[in-house]
Order: C-alpha cells, then structure tokens, then sequence
C-alpha cells in the first residue's frame, strides 16, 4: 500500500510518501511496524494523540482494519481555513 | 428545495473574490439571502514573512464535498461554494471563502458558520508560518475541536 506523510510527519520521516509491503492487519499495527524501523519514524509516530490518520483518504481511527487498503496517511490535526 | 449546487475549488493560484461573489447564486430568484466568509492571512505578531499552506489532493476535494453535503442535508440551501488555496501565501491575502444561498438569512449563515467550522478541522490543510525567528507549523487549537461539538 501507499503510505502518505504530511506537515510536520512528513518532515521527520524525511519524505511524502513510500510504498510499503506489510501484513497489518490495523493501522495501530502498520505504525508498531513503522517505528520499529528507525530513530525517524519513532520519533514521528511517538504520540499518536498529535496524530491523525486517514484510511483510502477518509478520517479512520487507529484501529481501523487495513484488509484491501491502498492508502494510508498520518498527519497532524488539520489547520485549514 | 432541491439538492443545491456545490461548487468545490482548490487551487494554488489567487481567487477575484468580487467575480465570485457576483456569479455565486445568479439568476436564483428564490433564494433571498446569501452569506459570504473570507478567510485572509493574519500576521499577529509582525513578523510573518509568508505562510504554506499544505494540502492532501485528491481526500481534500473529496472532504470539503463532504462537509459541503453534510451543510445540504441540515439547511434547506440553493448554492454552495467553497474555495480553498494552498502554497505559498503572504499576508493580506485570501486563503479561502465560502458562500451559501438559501431562501431565508438565518440557514445561510448557520451553514456558513457550520462550513467554515468543519474545514478548519476536517479538512486536510495545514498551515506553516515563516518568521524572522524561523518557521513552524500552526497548531490545531482546542476551540476549534470544542466548535464542532456546537453542531
């Protein structure tokens, strides 16, 4: 699946995004895989309560199921208006 | 009243404000009210040299239709549009407006309140501010969190 980065996420992991091969079956699981990796992305994923995740571009919570995924994004709580 | 037309814009580029707010609603002679918010980059403490704003194409496009909808299902509305830029952006200038036409003054205020509320929060943007100081990312603030809870 895809994995997208944004705001400061994407700045600490150093990049926007990244395929990657997992058997995740939730989220929380592919974010224990991803900060296993290295110092960055421990680092980036250290307080999931500053995160927010959406599931093939819907807001989805961390224990959302990753059966037929294609897209999963982390980011900070959004700022827009 | 039917399904309202939505109109939902993210661009780069700056949006003539004026052009959108004479077209919005045009010709609707059922719709007696229209409100219209703007957005504009605030440099609170002097020093803002630009803003970023950053954005998730394709789930933006797809949120603010989203949240559009949802303001069709709870007021009764004709037209809706919303306009978000993203990039770089310099003080003074319009990042974003949304418009709403309804038949009476008080759903096209509360939908555009109710608009502007979900976007900040629901919708994937994040801003950046340059300073003299150097840069950092705007944090999301509690009374944007708490202002959906209203609705």
């Amino acid at each position: 699946m895809e994995v997208l980065y944004f705001a400061w996420v994407r700045e600490r992991i150093g990049l926007p995004k990244e395929r990657v091969e997992t058997g995740a079956a939730t989220v929380a699981e592919l974010v224990e895989e991803l900060r296993a990796r290295e110092d960055r992305y421990a680092m980036a994923f250290s307080d999931l309560g500053a995160l927010r995740v959406a599931v093939d571009q819907e807001l989805a919570d961390f224990d959302a199921p990753l059966d037929g995924v294609r897209e999963v994004a982390f980011f900070p709580p959004m700022t827009g208006g | 009243m039917g399904a309202p037309r939505i109109r939902i814009v993210v661009q780069q580029a700056p949006f003539d404000f004026g052009a959108e707010a004479d077209r919005f609603a045009a010709g609707r002679t059922d719709l007696g009210a229209v409100v219209t918010f703007t957005g504009v980059v605030r440099d609170a403490d002097g020093d803002l040299q630009r803003m970023e704003i950053e954005h998730y194409p394709g789930m933006t496009e797809k949120a603010l239709e989203a949240i559009a909808q949802e303001a069709a299902t709870r007021w009764s509305l004709g037209e809706v549009l919303v306009i978000h830029r993203h990039g770089p952006l310099q003080a003074g200038e319009r990042i974003m407006m949304v418009a709403t036409a309804a038949r009476h003054r008080k759903a096209a205020f509360e939908a555009a309140d109710f608009l502007m509320d979900y976007l900040k929060s629901r919708a994937p943007f994040w801003k950046k501010e340059h300073g003299a100081d150097g840069a950092g990312w705007v944090a999301a603030r509690d009374e944007d969190e708490a202002a959906l809870r209203r609705w």
